[in-house]
């Protein structure tokens, strides 16, 4: 430690360093409580599920004893949980993790679950027709493009469904959707069409497709907005010169409007696969899952109801299912992480 | 302007247009005006299966709201939602302003890749995190607390407001932060004096989001709590909705006073709620 000759001439004044090594440390120190908060609660978690899903465990930690009176310690722990009926072991006060190893048999069962199945293909149904919200959003959007007194009002009042909370945007359908002839709104209005009564909620064949229709009333909202403000944004003088080039209506719409709107489209598409991927609200209100068993269930509802049903906590299992969920949903989310870091570089 | 403005057609058309979108939001808001009705009529109604007319027990105006309040827990459920969606609400939107200016200001390495961290985390299902969340929350002695939510909140919305806060700044002048620093003013100076006043838009959007969202969270209410003394009022519904099984009028006034408060929000702050929302769709 003898040596002090630094690359630093000692003539050159201190504040130009201390300032670098404070642009430095700053974001460093910005972001480390987010980071704690984030990598606590979310980032660790994610491990955490996929290591769960290699265990059978019913989510209990076992108290764990000390042998006395001759007893080993090892004896006790060999006894496992009918040690607390041995006087020759007693509590140490401290818990031990009570999961039993069993590799990919988790994996392995989903693949003969015949609920794991039909969970999956509820999410194929939801995946495919939650993309009706974006066209009806870009419709209503259209039909609403307009300046007329009170539009404001009107353009909030067609968003309103979005503001709602799921579990009440079920209710509301659940009620409209009543089996009776003259309970339900939809049966006293298809009365005097003539049809009906339809009971589509304790249907094995429709209960899917009402909670989808319940699901696109705010989804289509959220759509719709997004699609007004890219229509704000749209090129007029682009429209006049297509207009004075003699295009109007769907042409008009497709070739000139539709390429400007891309960015409204690209964010609908995320915010809908990720709406019809995270689906579970509507479902427990409207269904639980049912008629019969599991017929409307997807994996998000599957999953929490084998980890927390009353029939005991499977939470290997449920991890099982939540593992696949994820890696379903990676595709998309490596997708848009991949299309933003192509913008960023540009 | 797409379509072309109805100003310009022909008269008939243009009241038609005006006739037309009365008619088009009654039938885009028919559910919920039927519920606004069950609301307010009278129980015996259901009872006698007369759902949609008028019985002799006649319109209840705000009765079965007041019931709603006096017989339930509704008071306490609506208290609990406001003990965890206000704390949540500034710790998410403090956590990413910081987070915010790290990402967007500096550069240093990994910024892209913490970035995306916050982004990709944002995104992944409830269900690959429900497990060891509520195995962490009964860890600290939180479950079934409104502290335990409070704390997954901040951290999982943290996220979104990072993606929301990151771009927000990027688009601030890069030459007022320079300035600053030519200037002498220290790091943390430029972001509480220089940045944060010009994040206030952002800051205002972002606390009515994140207010709806977690106003309206039902799937985190019932994995990590189980009791009236800490449920929010998504979850506390549910309950409600065992103990007045059938009784329609009560669950709709329910309902409606459940959503009351997002929709508030909403009305009130409209510009901030769509900017939010609508973040990045016209670029």
């Amino acid at each position: 430690m003898a040596s002090v000759t630094t690359d630093t001439p000692m003539h050159s004044s201190p504040a130009p360093r201390r300032k670098i090594s404070q642009q430095a440390i700053a974001p460093w120190l910005f972001l480390l409580p987010a980071f704690l908060f984030f990598a606590t609660y979310v980032l660790y978690p994610i491990i955490q599920s996929f290591y769960i899903s290699l265990y059978e465990w019913n989510g209990l930690y076992s108290p764990q004893y000390r042998g006395i009176d001759g007893f080993t310690d090892q004896q006790c722990l060999d006894l496992g949980n009918r040690a607390g009926r041995e006087p020759g072991c007693e509590l140490t006060g401290d818990t031990v993790w009570n999961a039993e190893y069993v590799g990919m048999e988790n994996y392995r069962n989903l693949y003969t679950d015949p609920f794991f199945w039909t969970s999956l293909k509820n999410n194929v149904i939801w995946l495919l027709l939650y993309f009706l919200a974006i066209p009806a959003g870009l419709m209503i959007s259209l039909f609403l493009n307009q300046k007329v007194v009170g539009m404001r009002l009107y353009k909030s009042l067609f968003f309103f469904p979005f503001v709602l909370s799921q579990v009440v945007v079920g209710l509301v359908f659940s009620w409209f959707m009543l089996p009776g002839a003259d309970e339900g709104l939809l049966n006293v209005i298809l009365g005097w069409f003539g049809a009906g009564p339809v009971n589509i909620l304790g249907n094995n064949s429709t209960a899917t497709y009402g909670i989808i229709a319940a699901g696109l009333w705010p989804q289509t909202a959220y759509c719709m907005i997004l699609y007004l403000t890219g229509l704000n944004a749209v090129d007029p003088e682009q429209i006049e010169a297509a207009r004075l080039d003699g295009a109007k209506g769907p042409k008009m719409l497709w070739y000139v409007v539709l390429p400007q709107l891309w960015p409204a489209t690209f964010i609908a598409i995320v915010v809908t696969v990720i709406g019809a991927l995270r689906s579970f609200d509507l479902i427990t209100i409207m269904t639980n899952g049912g008629p019969g068993f599991y017929n409307t269930s997807v994996l998000a509802f599957y999953m929490y109801d084998v980890a927390l049903s009353e029939f005991g906590f499977r939470m290997g299992y449920g991890s099982a299912i939540a593992v696949i969920l994820f890696l379903i949903m990676m595709v998309y989310i490596a997708g848009f992480l991949w299309k933003m870091w192509r913008d960023e570089k540009v | 302007m797409f379509p072309r403005p109805i100003e310009q057609s022909s008269p008939a058309l243009r009241i038609g247009y005006q006739l037309l979108l009365p008619f088009m939001l009654l039938v885009w808001l028919i559910p919920l005006l039927a519920v606004m009705f069950f609301s307010i009529k009278a129980g015996e109604d259901f009872t006698q299966g007369n759902y949609w007319g008028i019985g002799e027990g006649g319109l209840q105006g705000f009765a079965n709201y007041w019931m709603v309040f006096a017989e339930s827990d509704m008071p306490r459920y609506l208290w609990n939602s406001v003990v965890i969606t206000v704390p949540t609400m500034f710790g998410a939107v403090a956590l990413s302003c910081m987070t915010g200016f790290a990402l967007g200001v500096y550069r240093f390495k990994g910024n892209l890749l913490i970035f995306f961290m916050f982004v990709a985390g944002n995104f992944v299902p409830f269900q690959i995190l429900m497990v060891p969340v509520r195995d962490l929350t009964d860890q600290m002695g939180l479950y079934d607390t409104r502290m335990g939510l409070i704390l997954f909140h901040i951290a999982f919305q943290t996220g979104f407001c990072t993606l929301f806060m990151r771009n927000f700044i990027r688009a601030l002048p890069r030459e007022l932060i320079e300035a600053a620093r030519v200037e002498g003013v220290s790091e943390y100076r430029i972001f509480w004096y220089v940045v944060l006043p010009l994040m206030r838009p952002a800051i205002a959007a972002l606390c009515v989001l994140i207010f709806t969202f977690i106003w309206n969270d039902f799937f985190w209410a019932v994995v990590l709590t189980q009791s009236p003394e800490s449920q929010p009022v998504t979850a506390g519904i549910t309950a409600f909705n065992a103990q007045f099984r059938a009784m329609y009028h009560l669950m709709s006034a329910g309902s409606i006073v459940a959503a009351i408060p997002p929709v508030a929000m909403f009305f009130l702050m409209q510009k901030h709620f769509i900017a939010g929302l609508t973040l990045g769709a016209v670029k």
